[in-house]
């Protein structure tokens, strides 16, 4: 500890968001510095690199003005803390974590590291509480639990957001007598999707948390607010034993501030420009979803991804895959064909869905009546391919039989558009399609007649 | 052990790179950075200073706090207890780590990987008065299952003056020698260096794994290395947990290294719950678990590939057999990638260093068969996973792998799509151990698995060369024998290449699988008669 604050005047260089301060004698990795210039000029920092007495700034805020000559830098001796305090809930934030809705700061009980600390892997308690989102493509075949991270891979244009907002009306945990929040941190909005964000919120019976980064906003705090937004899940979760949906919109954005300021830095670019250690940054962030052992509560994420160009093997989505358990792809064919919600069930999938369903959790014929939905329509698309070759008289009955199927499956099972399916009529839709077609095996008639 | 002579203070920070004033270290040595003992190693020496690679979160970390050396290289600790213990990529035992800390990891230091004061049964082997060399077996503790010698390490040497019986810990001695030398049930290893052995034999027998696919068409010889690349979903993790499971090896390190966490506490519960068939003992006590997920320190993640692979050894020179997994070697390649620019070296391909490739290979040099000092015969033998960016097999990992390993199982994503796990391709994949274990299979499990084998795979490709034709032409239009080839090969891929991880299925023996294969062929063969005998019939 220091005994007194570090005061500054020796600035060698400023470039975009970086400062070079010179013959500082005492400095920390992650240390925030806070500058301040002529006009009541103010901007955070934190120290990124030590070279004997030069140090290296990475700046917070917006950096025009600026005046080598009048800047005075204090170094703090702490690294970034997040203010932590129940009254969090129904607060919004900017990216750099002060008010945005006008109201003052609240008083904080608890102050932590805006960074976190990875999470013992023996600590963690296995995900497979059910969570009942409304959507049958999700709930029926790529359900999702609690402590999960699953991602939306969406593309330009498709309606994200709409079925983000459906999730968040309609997602509950079944009989859950414990706290619900969301936290919905928005990375790079346009107002235009800020504020229909917003009014989806506000028209939740859940309370929430909302950390705002808008499209104008200062790049850095793009890093910081999703950081800024898990500690105050880890506390919500794990000290107040809350179930919490942590909401991040968009990742895309998130991933493009990185390359920014890795750029800036000048460090070395890997794939597409996007830094070598990207991977490491994004489960820094995903890796903190998850459940504790002695704690009641847990951390869901969501994150919305854009994918750049449709495709899924660009960076972005492809490391994202890598960290989460699983992904929902949207599709734009669906899209075009006025199916809501569209995801595409093929490439779409849960890791941890084998952990979440079954009797006792949702009913006991989920398992084998998601598999023969899959295994049906993976058949009907296959076939789709083929009639375009040939035609559909060219096919087999039985093969035209599958074809109607895939058809009614993206119709009545997948498409719903703002009706929300309980689990139990999810389940029902698809049995009830499967029938018509005869096409449900003997287990699945028995099961049924016993439900 | 150097004393505090070797003190000094850092002079900058970049990342977890760090450089000291601190001159008279060794290359590689372990030291400890900052007020916090955070622990690094020495990974360049300049005239004037020392370079250190952090292998902990380095915020925080200030200039001119202190810098010790340890005279010692960066070791793993080597000895009873270690199965069924979850370590992570330095070693430190996470659930003795969750006692001290809670549920999230802070940087703090453990002393020893292994419980110094736990009870263990000591059968002594040798007496006073005998002469006792490296590679001696002083005794053996028993441990769970195993019995676990007590080896004399390679630098002691002499007469027996005193050996311990009955209840002993690690902390006290197990032998002393006439010169005063003492031997201790533990020691520890420099873990980037090879152990040693008296010779290495060519890999032999096969690690059975209980999956078709891998056990007929592409099997794992005993100290011989396979390469699982596939992209994500396409079921990486789950075929390398169902081997952890299943595989007739002694001992299994399975080394998380750089993935989801939610993953590695469903491992360890699964592994308490499940039984060993063969020493109807918990999965668990067979297995030693090394977990750096992705979100732990990116630097251990490094170090965690070598924490496993000195464990595996040292359970080879045991005389056991055993499988090294990890998962995955792309997150330990991109772990090295992030110190190599750190350091400001030269990249190579993708970013990543040029040393890359023969990293690889002599870590993939550390499996094989060996005879052990003490003259029996070990094995270590490696699958792993690669997770190839995009998909795309042409990165610089993969390829590396490709060249030292000795089977590649490919995992196709379109067929993980179509739900078909393992999701193994069976026309791109390929085993180089075929040859070395043909014997073995004819004389233990049938004279016919060779036959079949290649039966099965003229199938496999009658249909690739069929596929095309047949979806313009549909099944109808086919040739009656090419339709039966298509057939059993639809049959082939649904009920023997594909098999259920969840189910009882998720572990075949190969006796077994070799009814099934047979039972498919036969039907080809005798479809192959029937059409043969009615084109004879026609031609009449």
């Amino acid at each position: 500890m220091r005994l007194s604050e570090h005061r500054y005047k020796t600035t060698a260089r400023i470039a975009g968001q970086l400062l070079y301060v010179e013959d500082v004698h005492a400095a920390r990795i992650g240390e925030v510095v806070k500058v301040s210039g002529l006009h009541n000029i103010a901007v955070d920092g934190e120290i990124l690199e030590i070279v004997k007495g030069n140090i290296l700034i990475q700046l917070f805020g917006e950096t025009r003005g600026l005046n080598a000559k009048n800047m005075e830098i204090v170094f703090t001796d702490t690294i970034r803390q997040v203010p932590l305090s129940g009254d969090l809930l129904g607060r919004q934030f900017n990216g750099s974590f002060e008010p945005l809705d006008g109201l003052p700061m609240f008083y904080a009980s608890e102050w932590r590291p805006a960074r976190g600390l990875p999470i013992n892997p023996v600590a963690r308690l296995k995900p497979e509480e059910f969570i009942e989102t409304g959507i049958s493509a999700i709930d029926g075949l790529n359900t999702l639990v609690k402590g999960q991270k699953l991602p939306i891979f969406s593309c330009a244009g498709l309606p994200a957001k709409e079925l983000v907002a459906q999730i968040l009306q309609n997602a509950r945990l079944r009989d859950s007598s414990k706290r619900f929040a969301v936290i919905f941190v928005a990375l790079g909005l346009t107002f235009h999707e800020y504020s229909f964000y917003l009014d989806a919120l506000q028209n939740i019976e859940s309370e929430f948390v909302a950390i705002i980064n808008m499209a104008d906003d200062p790049v850095m705090e793009r890093l910081m607010a999703p950081r800024f937004a898990l500690t105050v899940a880890e506390y919500l979760a794990f000290d107040l034993d809350m179930d919490i949906l942590v909401l991040v919109t968009d990742m895309t954005n998130y991933c493009d501030a990185l390359r920014e300021i890795s750029n800036a830095r000048k460090e070395l670019p890997g794939r597409r420009g996007y830094p070598g250690y990207m991977y490491s940054d994004l489960a820094s962030l995903y890796e903190r979803a998850g459940r504790i052992r002695n704690s009641g509560g847990s951390i869901t994420m969501i994150p919305v991804i854009t994918m750049p160009e449709d495709d899924i093997t660009h960076p972005i989505p492809d490391l994202t895959g890598y960290i989460t358990e699983g992904q929902i792809v949207l599709s734009r064919e669906l899209h075009q064909q006025g199916v809501f919600p569209p995801v595409d069930v093929l490439p779409s999938l849960s890791r941890l869905m084998q952990k979440g369903i079954g009797s006792g959790k949702t009913r006991a014929d989920h398992r084998d009546l998601a598999n023969q939905l899959y295994k049906n329509y993976a058949k009907g698309r296959e076939l789709k391919k083929l009639e375009a070759i040939v035609g559909r008289d060219g096919m087999s009955k039985a093969d035209q039989l599958l074809l109607d199927f895939a058809a009614l499956f993206e119709n009545e099972f997948v498409h719903q558009e703002k009706q929300a399916r309980s689990i139990y009529k999810t389940l029902d839709k698809g049995l009830e399609i499967l029938k018509n077609f005869n096409l449900l095996p003997e287990n699945l008639q028995e099961k049924k007649s016993e439900v | 052990m150097k004393t505090t002579e070797t003190t000094g203070k850092i002079i900058s920070i970049s990342g977890a790179t760090v450089r000291t004033d601190l001159t008279g270290l060794t290359l590689f040595e372990r030291v400890s950075v900052g007020r916090h003992n955070l622990t690094g190693e020495v990974v360049s020496l300049e005239k004037d200073g020392t370079v250190l690679q952090v292998y902990e979160d380095p915020s925080g970390l200030g200039l001119d706090e202190p810098v010790q050396g340890h005279g010692v290289s960066l070791a793993t600790t080597l000895g009873p207890g270690l199965l069924s213990v979850m370590f992570d990529g330095l070693q430190r035992p996470l659930h003795a780590l969750a006692d001290k800390t809670g549920p999230f990891i802070h940087p703090v230091h453990l002393p020893s990987a292994l419980d110094l004061n736990k009870q263990w049964p000591f059968t002594p082997l040798v007496n006073k008065g005998d002469t006792v060399a490296a590679g001696v077996k002083i005794g053996y503790i028993d441990e769970g299952p195993f019995q676990h010698a007590i080896i004399v390490p390679t630098d002691k040497k002499g007469r027996v003056e005193y050996v311990a019986q009955g209840t002993v810990t690690l902390k006290e001695p197990l032998c002393r020698l006439e010169d005063g030398v003492r031997i201790f049930g533990y020691h520890s290893w420099p873990m980037r260096v090879p152990r040693p052995y008296r010779k290495k034999i060519s890999p032999q027998g096969p690690v059975i794994t209980g999956q078709r696919i891998i056990d007929f068409l592409f099997p794992l010889a005993r100290g011989g290395t396979s390469i699982i690349p596939g992209g994500f979903g396409t079921g990486k993790t789950i075929l390398e947990q169902t081997i952890a499971k299943h595989a007739d090896v002694d001992i299994v390190i399975y080394a998380g290294c750089g993935e989801r966490g939610n993953e590695m506490s469903e491992l360890i519960e699964e592994f308490l719950q499940l039984v060993d068939p063969r020493t109807s003992c918990p999965l668990m006590d067979r297995t030693v678990l090394v977990v750096n997920t992705s979100n732990m320190p990116v630097a251990a993640r490094e170090a965690s590939i070598y924490t496993a692979v000195t464990l595996g050894e040292y359970y080879r020179d045991l005389g056991f057999h055993v499988l090294l997994l990890a998962d995955s070697i792309s997150r330990w390649a991109e772990a090295l990638r992030e110190i190599s620019s750190s350091l400001e070296e030269m990249p190579g391909e993708e970013g990543y260093p040029t040393y890359l490739a023969s990293r690889l290979s002599s870590f993939v040099e550390r499996a094989g068969v060996v005879e052990t000092l003490s003259g029996d015969i070990g094995s270590l033998s490696m699958i792993l996973s690669v997770s190839p960016p995009g998909g795309d097999f042409t990165e610089p990992v993969t390829q590396a792998l490709l060249r030292t390993s000795g089977a590649f199982l490919m995992l196709d994503t379109e067929l993980a799509n179509s739900r078909h796990f393992p999701a193994i391709n069976w026309m791109q994949s390929y085993s180089l151990y075929l040859d070395i274990l043909a014997d073995y299979f004819k004389q233990n499990i049938s004279k016919d698995w060779e036959v079949l084998r290649s039966l099965c795979r003229q199938i496999m490709h009658k249909e690739e060369s069929l596929k095309e034709i047949m979806e313009i032409v549909g099944i109808e239009g086919l040739q009656e024998q090419d339709r039966l080839a298509m057939t059993v090969a639809e049959e082939i891929r649904s009920s023997f290449l594909s098999q259920n991880a969840y189910t009882a299925d998720a572990f075949c023996d190969p006796q077994k699988t070799l009814d099934i294969i047979r039972s498919i062929t036969d039907k080809f063969l005798q479809g192959q008669d029937i059409t043969n005998g009615k084109n004879e019939h026609e031609a009449l």
